[in-house]
């Protein structure tokens, strides 16, 4: 399997208690502020001048969560993320026109929102597990690109 | 390039990570060994399981090399010059790993410090690291 046993119970121990909408925003927004240049794909939010404005985008809020929503249902198919995202692997390419680069950043910054959200109990051996979770939804969506 | 509002967050993040500077780097080195195990091959003489000396050690060694580099925050190039020597001519610790640790030492201080890790100081911690990594490898070739 993708992960051990005791990884998936490290994972969906912590992703149990996640609000994932609201991570969802958080993570989307600190992408867009951490890295600006990602702010390319989405000219039409409105108002990304500023952190606050960023943070507090209702637009980048909705699509956070559309994001995360889908990387959760994921994760119910973690021994076959290839196939799980296979649908939006092709979408991110042929119409998003996305660099898969981005979803290892966005990965990253979500490692970083989980940790800010659960402090100590976000241990190294957690992160660990996730890192593999987020690298293989990473890989997974640039799997069809062509 | 650094910005004074960024420069600002740093230094007074700083303020409460160098009351527990040492295992501070000490956990970002453990998060590193345990999400990107690769990075061990550079330790091969240290014992590395969690909570032995040499981890700990180690760790306050980056941690007070961060903390030069805040202190001389308008001229980090100079303050970490020998580091920079050491890594390109002794180290040779490939460009890669920088990110790594990185990324591992955001992850620390953003579970410890929750109150002070806004999006804003997430974003100056990242360029701050960034700039390190580059003074650490700039005299690589």
């Amino acid at each position: 399997g993708f992960l051990t046993a005791e990884e998936k119970g490290l994972v969906n121990g912590l992703w149990g208690k996640v609000n994932v909408d609201e991570v969802g925003g958080e993570a989307l927004g600190r992408l867009l502020v951490v890295y600006p240049w990602t702010q390319r794909f989405f000219e039409s939010f409105g108002d990304l001048s500023s952190a606050d404005a960023i943070m507090s985008n209702a637009k980048v809020k909705a699509h956070g969560k559309k994001v995360l929503n889908s990387f959760s249902d994921g994760l119910k198919n973690i021994d076959d993320l290839k196939g799980a995202f296979a649908k939006l692997s092709e979408l991110h390419c042929d119409k998003l026109h996305v660099d898969p680069e981005n979803f290892r950043l966005l990965g990253n910054v979500l490692v970083c929102v989980l940790a800010h959200h659960f402090g100590h109990d976000f241990n190294p051996q957690v992160q660990a597990a996730f890192q593999k979770v987020v690298a293989g939804v990473a890989n997974a969506l640039a799997h069809k690109y062509h | 390039m650094i910005i004074e509002a960024e420069k600002a967050i740093i230094l007074s993040m700083w303020g409460k990570i160098s009351t527990q500077a040492d295992a501070i780097g000490t956990q970002a080195l453990e998060r590193l060994f345990a999400s990107y195990p690769q990075t061990k091959t550079y330790f091969p003489h240290f014992d590395l399981r969690p909570g032995s000396a040499h981890l700990r050690t180690h760790g306050a060694k980056v941690a007070a090399a961060l903390g030069d580099a805040v202190k001389s925050i308008d001229n980090i190039a100079g303050a970490l010059s020998k580091l920079s020597e050491m890594h390109a001519y002794v180290l040779r610790v490939d460009p890669v790993n920088f990110k790594l640790l990185s990324h591992c030492l955001l992850v620390t201080v953003a579970s410890h410090f929750p109150a002070d890790f806004t999006a804003d100081a997430h974003t100056a911690w990242d360029k701050f690291l960034s700039i390190v990594s580059c003074v650490l490898t700039e005299k690589y070739r």
